[in-house]
């Protein structure tokens, strides 16, 4: 038979040996583990579309808007605040340039892998240090945000007779209905978690190479697992940038 | 040092200006189309075009950052696929709940 004749040469698919996708184990291992990531990103994203569709939307002029429970707030009059000129109105600019540093520090991890194919050390170093600095940035620029959003900076609302609330935790906010708040934390937390697990994974693959790991193993295989991942990041936070914050 | 030892036996290639070139054009694709998202949320009234074009806008995002950043355009047609398709889930998911979240809007 041909085909026991070819598997007897070592030519036949089920030999083994050879990756029918073109990709090693551990990077397709990656891709479908990004994949189960994206799901769960998912689901979290498409209840908050759920449950935003099913509170009353604010219908009046955006100069005109109030805080209340009785609606969903509009994001812009939410995420207004920028660090050091607060108090002023710079709708969105902070988030802005949150969503601008993730892009620039994929872009440096993708420039890492591109210096990793050519086992240039130096530039993989390089760029991993670029890289690791905006995922720090981008951590503390969240920190910021979250502390904000918990004081809060304007007027509370008013919870029960005589009190008034500021910020948000779990179970009010001075924003909108408890579940704006419930959302802001688990979507933005999830991804933030990304994000500090990401500078985590990309400080071992920047150690890794500068203790010349990779260049004794003879490729850079695991700067582009990583890389990955890390672009993952990056691209959930697109979303997130429209679904919470646009939209 | 043990660098030294090293760089008798690794190559080092020259920077392959022409790929370095095409990922900073992405980049500035897409820095560009995030700057366009913002002109128009505060130039257009909310409404389902604003959304539409937020969401269309996020999809070409999210094409280059896959297709060009983490390489998916370039790998083989089985892996590319096998990475799209499962996608309808999410967007079934997606229509389902929405249409169930504004069926819930106007029962309550």
């Amino acid at each position: 038979m041909a085909s026991t004749a070819a598997a007897a040469h070592g030519e036949s698919t089920w030999d083994g040996g050879s990756s029918p996708m073109g990709a090693s184990y551990g990077k397709l291992m990656m891709w479908f583990f990004l994949m189960s990531d994206a799901f769960t990103f998912s689901a979290l994203l498409i209840t908050y579309g759920l449950v935003r569709s099913s509170h009353k939307a604010y219908q009046g002029a955006v100069d005109a808007f109030t805080f209340s429970q009785n609606y969903w707030p509009i994001p812009e009059k939410v995420f207004e605040s920028v660090p050091f000129i607060e108090g002023w109105s710079a709708p969105l600019v902070f988030v802005g340039i949150m969503t601008f540093i993730l892009i620039m520090s994929s872009v440096t991890m993708v420039l890492a892998v591109e210096a990793g194919h050519r086992m240039d050390r130096k530039a993989v170093e390089k760029w991993m240090l670029w890289t690791l600095l905006g995922g720090i940035a981008f951590l503390s620029c969240q920190a910021w945000e979250w502390t904000h959003f918990i004081h809060g900076a304007h007027a509370g609302k008013a919870v029960v007779e005589g009190t008034t609330f500021f910020g948000a935790n779990l179970a009010h906010n001075q924003y909108g209905p408890p579940d704006f708040a419930a959302f802001f934390f688990f979507i933005t937390g999830f991804h933030g978690f990304h994000v500090f697990s990401g500078v985590c994974l990309n400080f071992l693959i920047y150690f890794n190479t500068v203790t010349g790991l990779y260049e004794r193993r003879g490729h850079y295989e695991m700067v582009e697992k990583v890389g990955l991942y890390w672009h993952f990041v990056d691209l959930v936070w697109v979303f997130v940038f429209t679904f919470f914050y646009l939209v | 040092m043990a660098h030294a030892e090293n760089e008798s036996h690794i190559t080092v290639l020259p920077p392959d200006k022409e790929k370095i070139k095409k990922l900073w054009t992405v980049a500035g694709i897409l820095g560009l189309i995030t700057a366009f998202e913002f002109l128009i949320a505060f130039t257009m009234h909310h409404g389902p075009l604003k959304t539409s074009i937020f969401i269309a806008m996020t999809i070409v995002k999210a094409a280059y950052i896959v297709g060009e950043f983490m390489h998916l355009r370039y790998e083989v047609k089985v892996l590319f696929w096998s990475i799209l398709i499962p996608l309808i889930f999410i967007v079934w998911m997606l229509v389902a709940f929405i249409y169930e979240g504004i069926a819930i809007s106007l029962v309550r």
